[in-house]
């Protein structure tokens, strides 16, 4: 096997992790233009649970590229698994909230398994 | 390089957290707002990590747990305690119509609050006349 330069991989490395990150910050913005634009709750928290997760997801990735240490990479994974253990806990209840005080559209649903609203 | 994506990055993460932030004014509901302010948490800890990536250091990621557990608890509490709104609450109110309203609110005030302190009037009479006493 040929020497590597140890350099090299930082290189790699840092390349991955600005590309990483500037996927994942067009994500975050994404979610803001989303949640900006679209015209009813239900769809702006669409873009608050899936683009913004994921944008976050890359933008966590592309920090423990470039910290590169196993004990930032492990709180890391922690916010990574806190986001995507609330975030469709928080969209449930948001959901549902919104259903319940009349600020969901019942022709949206389909099938509506909810009944009519009270 | 780096410092070209980061900067990129961070401008695409400020203009997300203004449109959240303008999507906050609006409204038109409570619950349009707490996804708004969620997306606005999660927008701050996009902003801490690129700060991160910047400068290569570890000691800010706690925050960023910190943070992703807030953005979940205030969701959650607002969505649990949304009411029935009236059609036209959820607006922010125009600085005309806050004064057109206090203005309305006021006077049978400023008639209770003249009235409260006529009887104030009376008991620091008495209360005076108890001391000469």
């Amino acid at each position: 096997m040929t020497h590597v330069d140890p350099g090299l991989w930082t290189t790699i490395a840092d390349t991955v992790a600005a590309v990483f990150l500037l996927a994942g910050a067009f994500l975050t913005l994404g979610a803001g233009v989303g949640l900006l634009r679209f015209p009813s709750l239900l769809a702006r928290m669409h873009t608050v649970t899936k683009p913004q997760v994921l944008g976050l997801i890359l933008l966590l990735t592309a920090l423990a590229l470039r910290v590169r240490s196993w004990s930032a990479v492990g709180m890391l994974v922690l916010v990574v698994a806190f986001q995507l253990v609330t975030s469709p806990v928080a969209a449930h209840m948001v959901g549902r909230a919104g259903f319940r005080t009349g600020k969901v559209d019942p022709d949206d649903l389909r099938p509506n398994e909810f009944g009519e609203p009270d | 390089m780096m410092l070209a994506a980061v900067m990129a990055a961070a401008v695409l993460v400020a203009v997300a957290a203004l449109l959240a932030l303008v999507r906050v004014e609006r409204g038109p509901s409570m619950l349009d707002r707490a996804v708004a302010l969620d997306t606005l948490t999660v927008t701050l800890v996009c902003a801490i990590a690129i700060e991160a990536i910047w400068s290569r250091r570890t000691e800010t990621i706690p925050i960023l747990v910190a943070l992703s557990m807030v953005g979940f608890v205030g969701s959650v509490t607002m969505a649990r305690f949304a009411g029935k709104e009236p059609e036209d609450e959820g607006r922010v109110r125009t600085p005309e119509e806050v004064a057109a309203q206090a203005r309305a609110a006021d006077v049978p005030r400023g008639e209770q609050r003249d009235g409260v302190r006529a009887i104030d009037a009376e008991d620091d009479a008495e209360s005076a006349g108890g001391a000469q006493r």
